[in-house]
């Protein structure tokens, strides 16, 4: 066993366990956490297979932006935060499928790549990365953009009307109705902007 | 990789000493120039004109009690500021101080790591350091320092993408991530002869956007909402003391130094600068010193604003980042890769001078006519005409809304 290969268990036992955590642990806070240290030591299972490129976009994507907005919907929406709230009542479900999942993997990767020599890799460069998505690969990157946009589109909607259902009552009808009183200039600025910036504009403002 | 152990050893530590020192210095130098600026003395007791009160202040930080509130979520609390500091020291990794060293018979540059995706390597350590405020905010459990870390990190999370949009322009017109590559590339101008090819000239509302990103991402005065004392007390580091707290003082003025020596790199060149035909054991000093210098200006620069300006106002600052920032940032990646296109068609220099000029031209105007106008917010504008009534199954929230408008009306 070479240095590499060490360095190499070692971050993927620590994404491991850090992805159990994600699903055992029992604050909501602390799984979008540990979710964060899965997300970060899945670039450092790249980085150690050579693609550092991949590695680093890894974290600058997933760590940077998608875990950071998963704490911002966190604090910012009225989810559940506390110790007793993060049960689904469906371990025996959810370890199943996981476990079926497992198993179907391992049996799809092992035979397909379970013989092969591990020989020196060296990832593919940038632009070939570059010329792949972009011009091999451009209808399916465009059309998951479009996804992307549906989501954001959706996630927005869904947000405004949680809103509406919940107590604050003057702010709400104003952002349904895309309108703030002229007078408030500061609630006025929060409500075009983005919706949660906007939201603690319109705090940091009063 | 035949080198000794001791070369990377020691190319760590001189980059790491040397950014420390730079911190240490700048925190005195901002607490006296920001005093002269206030016509008050600032810290002049210990050492030569007050040098060495940085030193002591740590000593202080060191040994102050530090206590841990009850209510607070450990173990992120304690980890919050080590990610701080931790994500400001590895950013610095991939930033060269100089060129190549002779020493001991070994040659080597000045440089703790040159990635071939060094510039990434900056803008995730950045997205990292978001962590730091942000679990500080959350794990303090009070009020707070709760809406100091959300602001700061929604600020932080927002100016990421305008600053991650100049350096794109940065990337396509050097065509490669790795910092030693973008050095080079600055050495000569393709433009005009025998200049330096600082990418600010032709990247600079690139330039602008990073200058104001940086002083934001950093948190720093104007852009300082994270901490506004008269706020929020503390912002996200209210609960903090002791030697934790100093570790977020550390990491802010850290920031403000490797913020600075990024935007060097990126875009004035870095270590490059004439050499005046001084023979090889002398001129390695030169490049350290030019960067030195260019850097140390950045950081006046920095001490300058916080003495000057007055804090920002939150939702300005988001519509600041989100209206002006991105848009300008985003068209001018646009033309950079338009203008780097028509190089590799083979077009001629003048004409493609002449269409960046006239691109350059499109995005000033836009910015004199619609970056004042959104900026100034709605108070500017014309009034609105007033709240149509809303539907009947609205009633509650329409009496609502009445009863805040005759409140407001006169």
């Amino acid at each position: 066993m070479t240095a590499h290969d060490l360095v190499f268990v070692i971050v993927g036992l620590v994404t491991a366990v850090s992805a159990i955590l994600v699903v055992t642990s029992r604050h909501l806070m602390h799984a979008a956490l540990y979710l964060a240290l899965t997300l970060t030591g899945i670039g450092g299972v790249f980085l150690v297979l050579g693609a550092g490129f991949i590695a680093l976009v890894q974290v600058v994507v997933y760590v940077g932006a998608v875990a950071v907005l998963f704490l911002f919907g966190l604090m910012l929406t009225r989810a559940p935060i506390g110790r007793e709230a993060l049960d689904s009542q469906n371990r025996g479900l959810g370890l199943a499928v996981a476990g079926a999942l497992f198993v179907l993997l391992a049996a799809l990767i092992i035979p397909a790549f379970g013989g092969e020599s591990t020989a020196e890799v060296t990832g593919p460069t940038i632009e070939a990365i570059g010329i792949a998505i972009f011009a091999d690969w451009v209808l399916p990157f465009e059309v998951l953009s479009m996804l992307l946009l549906a989501a954001l589109i959706g996630a927005i909607l869904l947000a405004r009307r949680e809103a509406g259902e919940s107590g604050t009552e003057a702010e709400v009808t104003r952002i349904e109705m895309g309108e703030a009183l002229a007078d408030e200039p500061d609630r006025h600025e929060a409500v075009g902007t983005s919706a949660p910036a906007g939201e603690l504009g319109a705090g940091g403002g009063r | 990789m035949d080198q000794p152990l001791w070369v990377p050893i020691f190319q760590t530590l001189v980059v790491f000493v040397y950014f420390l020192l730079v911190t240490a210095v700048l925190i005195w130098a901002e607490r006296r120039v920001v005093a002269r600026m206030q016509h008050r003395v600032g810290p002049n007791r210990v050492g030569p004109f007050g040098a060495l009160q940085t030193l002591v202040d740590g000593a202080k930080m060191f040994f102050k009690e530090d206590p841990t509130p009850g209510m607070v979520n450990n173990p992120v609390y304690t980890i919050a500021p080590l990610v701080g500091v931790i994500a400001g020291f590895l950013s610095i990794a991939v930033i060269p101080l100089g060129f190549d060293v002779t020493l001991f018979g070994e040659t080597f540059p000045l440089v703790v790591a040159d990635l071939n995706v060094g510039v990434l390597w900056i803008l995730a350590m950045g997205s990292i350091h978001v962590y730091s405020v942000f679990l500080a905010g959350w794990s303090s459990n009070s009020p707070y320092p709760l809406l100091g870390g959300i602001r700061s990190s929604a600020q932080m999370v927002s100016y990421e993408i305008a600053q991650g949009l100049a350096v794109a322009s940065v990337v396509v017109y050097a065509g490669s991530l790795r910092i030693s590559d973008i050095i080079a590339g600055q050495q000569t101008s393709t433009l005009i002869e025998g200049m330096p090819g600082w990418y600010a000239i032709p990247l600079f509302p690139a330039f602008l956007v990073f200058v104001i990103g940086m002083v934001a991402e950093a948190g720093r005065p104007p852009f300082d909402l994270a901490e506004a004392e008269g706020e929020l007390v503390g912002g996200f580091h209210t609960e903090y003391s002791g030697m934790r707290f100093g570790m977020f003082m550390l990491a802010e003025f850290m920031n403000v130094v490797t913020m600075s020596a990024i935007v060097v790199t990126l875009f004035l060149g870095g270590p490059n600068g004439p050499t005046f035909g001084l023979p090889d054991a002398i001129a390695w000093v030169l490049p350290i010193l030019w960067f030195s210098l260019k850097m140390i200006g950045f950081i006046f620069f920095f001490i300058l604003l916080r003495g000057a300006l007055p804090r920002y106002r939150y939702d300005r600052l988001m519509s600041l980042g989100w209206k002006v920032l991105i848009p300008i940032a985003l068209v001018w990646v646009l033309v950079t890769a338009g203008f780097v296109l028509l190089a590799e068609e083979g077009i001629a220099t003048t004409v493609r001078l002449v269409l960046a000029g006239a691109a350059g031209l499109l995005v000033l105007a836009l910015l004199v006519t619609a970056g004042p106008a959104r900026l100034a917010g709605a108070s500017d504008r014309p009034k609105r005409a007033p709240i149509p009534t809303p539907a009947p199954d609205r009633a509650p929230a329409s009496r609502h809304v009445e009863r805040d408008r005759e409140e407001v009306a006169p």
